[in-house]
């Protein structure tokens, strides 16, 4: 196992990621053996943050549960998870709870839904909350009973004695009975005996959606809410020179115009109408000078200044490659693409501001909020309310921010805003643009001797980050400035993440060059550095495969030394009957891709067909078999959701995708200029084979099948047209001049 | 003042002519179904049904639906009393986020409507103009697929229904 | 559509009785032998390099590739006055395709419309046009046909009913129609005018659209570039008789054929996608040479006509375009553009991704509407996987009657032609034509009525 080399002073820098990635440690630990040294006892999961239990169920008289949750329910499904780990572990039929989720004034600070944490966070510390309630009603109904407790079980939300006594949790509970602190011995239920984890349990939130109930926070309607819309600027730090606001206010149906600074609002009683007007009537100064949209190689190596960090060292000078290979790659900026442009729905009333958003960090964003507007935190409250899928710091956070500026304008009024398709592209911070060279040499034993990884990328997160982060802040009469981005620290890692090899070489050098500049606006999307350094690695592995003459499945298993990705590995192969020296057919192609999301979260291996049209350069993906190590599965319908859809996701990316600007502007701002997968492109077949590991910690599955599936992508089209691409996205001429030349 | 025939209820709508039918669903008859996407006809998200067709409701004025029939997903039925493309939706779980879902939906509830047996090519060529980004098309096929079975056995006789079985 | 199978009969009848032994010489051609199927390593790579940029310029995917199948194996139905014609088999499949045709035997097809076995083919195949092309193209074209992927796909029986589906008929055709040989340059034209004049004529066989066809279905050579129908779309002239409001010049007109769009014309939609998709592929300077010459087809505007330009591009940039739009309108027609047409044809986003001002677009000045209707229905879907326009449809959401006030305000005020009629005949045909392709049943991707599928991207 390559544990990383860490840098003391990164480690400090990234707050809010250390506390979350030390919570790891325990699962991190138990795969390293002796390496590490074993910290101290830590509680489970977000226990540790908030060991309380009632920070996490509430159990009321009436025997009503409620499970509480610092999570957000993205789409993946998280809500039901939860519900099932609770009425697992407490031992009380599913329907019968309600599950709240990320609310500043309700539910536990656990920072960002992000890095699929959730379940290893969340999911953990409701496992283990659960389990001692369980044991702590046991014991109050012991006493009570004046039994042993040994002699006690519990069954829907009761404790029976051996004599057919029973106590109802509600009976049991008192003030303040779940107000201890998490016990770190408690032990949860044996998965020998689950009934509800690990069932395809049907997730809760999808009766509304497909049904037309309320379901997300673009439903949400208030008494006397009013309509707003924002005008950004139309170029990264153009400044508003002049707007009449009057002559707009005086439009029928016109509430307000704010402004303040850059910052430029209109509000309405109805949706539609005023935005436009406004627009029009705004004149700015524009100032924004961007690079080269077709440069960034040189752009991220040469003209952005770097820090660079060596992150991995491993020298063993007995063994010498023979041949060697060297390639670089490179990634464009990459959108979130939400489908819901950015919405949210904020009041200010009795000096108190409400904010209902999809953000996927309730406290972090509340923190910026209150910033910006010099209000102590407590005075505001977020709550969150689904929005579409997110993939990461999409415009959640700033369209919070943009509703609680204008919500102050107008006390009393609940104001919704509603980003516009092309403000959801132009302004939301992308995925960031990453350069990788690798170049590694084959031994005599045909085997890798010597690895070199390099990786050029700006941050992958800007939050947390204050008040400054957000663009309402930014463009204010008196501005916040962005703060200087800090690369995330390892072993979860940003630019970096997954750039160590999980592979075993006897040489290996990866240097991370964090690039602090960003002339373009950037933060977390699905994956971050994975996706690339995943894509890098295994497009890699499979040259070198080449070079050796060998199958690139077998290749893969001679430098793998961890059971579980073996075994990850074996299975996609065997699945999709890949076999050594097999022959696609005619114009086809497969691929194979593996990697441990972080080296410490779950495993996944994918293999592909593709078809690539020789006249025409299209390539489609026929099919795809994805083989998946979560640890203890919870829902695997859950999982099965997510991997599809990070094969699709990560498909439409890497085969279309990037953000497109000239020197002044973005210009991807809407479908024409971002196309996305569409139907004409979707697989025969997606199959998803999860193994099941019951007791193992749940492993974060959320961001797992990116990188492989770009991988297996991309090598699978190198194997059908014999040319191997490597910028990204392989759009169609890309291939198509590849096959020509 | 207008009427308009939504689900099959008339509604006295106040709304300018021009106003995109989207909006009035969502603001003046509080349906949440159709849904806001890009407001610009290229992410289908808004999908509702019109006189049997697929429309999209960002780019149709009301002007255009004087004498029409509005069916929207809340229309074709509920959660404790669901029509048969929700049920299969339902059972497939088809959806991630489910925000382009409802429009999905109503997309292939109007092919189902003129053709109860499509394959699964027509099937894929009729959900083009409909966006998913979070990649639950597989499922979304499955459910469509469903869907047409269970209309299918709907409309059997009882005792048809035993013998397809 | 009408027969004319009465005056071909009748054509073939006067000949025979003319002069049978003429018309016999004519008629018969002899079989090429066939050979064995070249291998694709016995040709020049340069040459087959070559011949992919003159299939480019040829359009020869357009025709004889089925949307989604095989590449070049031919069934695409092209429907034509007479009856359905469907596109052969050029892969170089031994059995189906053209796999065991010589060069020389590929180089008659081109020249004079006779295939390997000696038998005529139907003009719909544009051997008036290809047989200009020089020997040396002919042969590049082969190397490249001959090193495609061989695909096995029978030939499509073809629709036509008698005596059309009597191959002999053609050679009455040829008689009255063909003019073998190669093109002849023009000194006193500049070698680019000579260039794009060659192309023009031979290969890219713009005149098989552009140009209006007789009662037999020849070109008209009195009525060169004087506009054509093609899969219900209308090829406009591009002659002296442009109906586009702003002139077109070289430098438009280069534009348009490289990108696919230009702000003061649009994009190219319809059959016309294809083309220009192809010819952003081929070397530049052939685009520019085609460019100069149909520029000069074109000729230099009328004073009027000049006039007419300036009067739609000062409408298209005035003000009171860009300023929020009144809702005063008083037509049907008038709200429906204001709520379904102007967020993206009065953005301030130029084309491709922002409509086109329509007091510039020729669908709406032209004489003819039906492009006009056929992009109001179906709108213009995207390319998969590309940057590329895309507009709604409206088939689904406006009836005739709501498309027709559409059209009519469109006409009056974005245009200062006098009003079309018969609009609402030319609506439901329109419908009626888009909607057979968009029920087809994808499987059965051969329907006759293919102006959706030639129309993608």
């Amino acid at each position: 196992m390559n544990g990383p080399i860490v840098d003391r002073r990164r480690l400090l820098a990234g707050s809010g990621a250390l506390v979350v990635s030390f919570s790891l440690t325990g699962a991190f630990a138990e795969e390293q053996g002796a390496a590490a040294a074993p910290p101290a006892p830590k509680l489970p999961g977000s226990l540790e943050k908030s060991p309380y239990l009632d920070s996490w169920i509430r159990i009321d008289a009436d025997g009503s549960i409620t499970i509480f949750t610092g999570k957000a329910e993205l789409g993946q499904g998280f809500k039901t998870a939860f519900q099932q780990i609770a009425a697992e572990q407490l031992d009380v039929p599913f329907a019968s709870l309600k599950v709240v989720t990320a609310d500043t004034k309700l539910t536990a600070n656990e920072g960002y839904t992000a890095g699929s944490h959730s379940t290893q966070d969340s999911g953990t510390a409701i496992q283990y909350a659960a389990a001692q309630a369980r044991a702590l009603l046991i014991a109050e109904a012991a006493k009570r009973l004046d039994v042993a407790p040994e002699s006690l079980h519990t069954e829907n939300a009761a404790v029976i004695a051996s004599d057919g006594r029973r106590l109802s949790y509600g009976e049991l509970v008192a003030a303040d009975f779940l107000h201890v602190e998490a016990d770190a011995d408690t032990k949860p239920k044996d998965p020998a005996i689950f009934k509800v984890m690990g069932q395809p349990i049907p997730r809760v939130d999808i009766p509304a959606k497909v049904t037309g109930g309320m379901a997300y926070v673009q439903d949400l309607r208030l008494p006397d809410m009013v309509h707003a819309r924002v005008v950004r600027p139309p170029s990264y730090g153009a400044q508003l020179a002049d707007v009449d606001a009057a002559a707009i206010e005086k439009l029928p149906g016109v509430v307000k115009v704010v402004r303040d600074g850059n910052f430029l609002a209109v509000v309405a009683k109805k949706e539609f109408k005023a935005m436009r007007a406004l627009a029009a009537a705004a004149k700015w100064n524009e100032t924004a000078k961007l690079p080269k949209q077709d440069d960034l190689l040189a752009l991220l190596t040469t003209t952005l200044k770097s820090q660079d960090h060596a992150i991995f060292e491993r020298s063993d000078p007995s063994v010498i490659g023979q041949k060697t290979i060297e390639a670089t790659y490179t990634r464009p900026y990459q959108s979130h693409g939400s489908i819901g442009p950015s919405c949210a729905v904020a009041q200010f009333a009795d000096g108190a501001m409400t904010v209902w958003t999809h953000t996927q960090g309730v406290y972090p964003d509340r923190a910026a909020i209150a910033e910006m507007l010099h209000v102590p935190p407590a005075s505001v409250r977020l709550i969150h309310t689904e929005g579409s899928g997110c993939y990461g710091h999409n415009g959640a956070d700033d369209a919070a921010a943009d509703a609680a500026l204008i919500a102050r304008a107008l006390p009393g009024a609940p104001v919704r805003v509603q980003w516009m398709r092309e403000q959801e592209h132009g302004w939301e911070p992308y995925g960031p643009a990453m350069v990788t060279k690798l170049k590694a040499s084959i031994g005599a034993d045909g085997k890798i001797a010597d690895w070199n990884f390099a990786v050029w990328s700006n941050t992958h997160s800007m939050r947390p980050g204050g008040a400054g982060c957000l663009l309402a802040a930014q463009h204010m009469e008196k501005p916040f400035a962005v703060p200087p981005a800090k690369p995330l620290p390892l072993p979860e890692g940003g630019g970096d993440r997954n750039a160590i090899p999980l592979y075993t070489f006897p040489n290996a050098h990866v240097m991370h060059h964090f690039l602090p500049d960003m002339p373009i606006r950037i933060s977390a999307m699905r994956g971050l550095g994975a996706y690339h350094n995943v894509f890098s690695i295994e497009s890699f592995m499979d040259e070198l495969a080449d070079l050796a003459g060998a199958d690139p499945v077998e290749f893969r298993l001679k430098h793998l030394g961890d059971p579980r990705g073996r075994d990850v590995i074996e299975k996609a192969a065997e699945q999709f009957g890949w076999h050594s020296g097999q022959q696609a057919p005619q114009d086809r192609g497969y691929g194979f891709a593996f990697a441990r999301y972080k080296n410490l979260a779950a495993y996944c291996a994918i293999a592909s067909e593709v078809e690539v049209n020789r006249e025409t350069g299209r390539a489609r993906l026929v099919r795809a078999v994805a083989a998946v190590d979560s640890g203890q599965v919870v829902n695997p319908n859950g999982l099965t959701n997510q991997i599809e859809g990070a094969i699709m996701q990560s498909s439409s990316w890497t085969l279309y995708e990037r953000v497109s600007f000239d020197e002044h502007r973005i210009t991807s701002i809407d479908w024409q200029t971002y196309p996305i997968l569409r139907f004409d492109a979707v697989p025969e077949k997606i199959e998803v084979h999860i193994i099941n590991r019951p007791g193992k910690p749940f492993l974060g599955s959320g961001e797992t099948g990116q990188g492989p599936a770009a991988a297996s992508l991309a090598n699978a089209i190198a194997n059908a047209t014999g040319k191997r691409l490597r910028d990204l996205p392989l759009t169609r001429k890309r291939i198509k001049d590849a096959i020509d030349a | 003042m207008m009427t308009l025939k939504v689900n099959g209820q008339e509604h006295q709508i106040d709304a300018e002519p021009d106003t995109p039918l989207l909006y009035v669903l969502r603001d003046d008859l509080k349906l949440n179904a159709a849904k806001y996407g890009c407001g610009l006809g290229q992410c289908g998200s808004c999908t509702v049904i019109v006189d049997g067709k697929a429309v999209l409701s960002c780019v149709t004025p009301v002007l255009l639906l004087e004498g029409k029939q509005v069916t929207t997903l809340e229309g074709l039925g509920t959660a404790s009393a669901p029509a048969p493309i929700q049920r299969a939706f339902m059972e497939e779980q088809a959806a991630q986020c489910g925000y382009c879902i409802a429009g999905m939906m109503m997309r292939a509830q109007a092919l189902l409507q003129r053709n109860a047996k499509p394959t699964d090519e027509q099937i894929r060529a009729e959900l083009e103009p409909n966006l998913c980004r979070c990649g639950t098309h597989m499922r979304i096929l499955r459910a469509v697929h469903r869907a047409a079975q269970l209309m299918d056995t709907a409309a059997l006789a009882p005792a048809e229904q035993r013998r397809a079985q | 559509m009408k027969k004319k199978s009465g005056i071909i009969g009748g054509v073939v009848v006067a000949l025979l009785l003319g002069g049978a032994g003429v018309a016999f010489a004519i008629a018969w051609r002899p079989a090429i032998a066939a050979i064995e199927t070249p291998k694709p390593q016995s040709f020049d790579p340069a040459r087959v390099k070559r011949g992919r940029e003159l299939a480019a310029l040829g359009n020869c995917n357009d025709c004889h590739t089925v949307r989604e199948g095989k590449n070049f194996a031919g069934g695409v139905p092209v429907p034509t006055p007479f009856g359905t014609i469907y596109s052969s088999n050029i892969t170089p499949d031994a059995e189906t395709g053209i796999g065991r045709w010589s060069e020389a035997a590929f180089l008659r097809a081109m020249r004079l419309g006779v295939d390997r076995e000696g038998r005529h083919l139907y003009p719909t195949f544009p051997y008036d046009h290809f047989t200009n092309v020089s020997d040396d193209d002919d042969r590049a074209l082969y190397a490249f046909l001959m090193t495609r992927e061989a695909v096995h796909a029978p030939a499509r029986d073809n629709q036509l009913s008698f005596p059309l589906n009597q191959r002999v008929v053609i050679a009455g055709w040829k008689f009255l129609f063909l003019h073998p040989g190669s093109y002849k340059v023009d000194p006193t034209k500049s070698a680019e005018w000579n260039r794009g004049a060659y192309l023009v004529e031979g290969l890219a066989h713009c005149g098989a659209c552009h140009t209006p066809r007789n009662a037999l279905g020849a070109e008209r050579l009195n009525a060169i570039f004087a506009g054509g129908d093609v899969d219900h779309w209308r090829a406009y002239a591009i002659n002296a008789q442009s109906p586009a409001p702003v002139p077109w010049n070289a430098d438009a007109l280069y534009a348009y054929l490289r990108d696919g769009v230009h702000p003061d014309h649009g994009t190219a939609r319809g059959p016309m996608a294809e083309v220009v998709r192809n010819l952003s592929v081929v070397p530049a300077r052939d685009v520019r040479a085609i460019a100069t010459y149909m520029a000069d087809v074109l000729g230099a505007p009328s004073a009027e006509q000049k006039e007419r330009g300036e009067a739609a591009l000062a409408q298209a940039n005035s003000k009171s375009q860009s300023a929020p739009v009144a809702t005063t309108v008083d037509s049907a027609g008038g709200t429906i553009y204001v709520a379904a047409c102007a967020s993206c044809h009065e953005s301030s986003r130029p084309p491709p991704y922002g409509g086109i001002n329509l007091a510039l677009s020729t669908a709406v000045s032209g004489p003819d509407p039906r492009n006009l209707a056929n992009i109001v229905l179906a709108g213009v879907p995207p390319v998969t996987g590309e940057r590329s326009p895309i507009m709604p449809g409206f088939a689904e959401s406006m009836s005739d009657t709501q498309v027709e006030a559409l059209l009519t305000y469109l006409r009056a005020r974005f245009s200062k032609q006098p009003a079309w009629i018969g609009l609402d005949n030319i609506v439901a045909e329109a419908r009626r034509t888009q909607t057979v392709s968009l029920e087809t049943p994808a499987d059965a991707r051969n329907a006759s009525a293919a102006s959706v599928e030639r129309a993608k991207p």
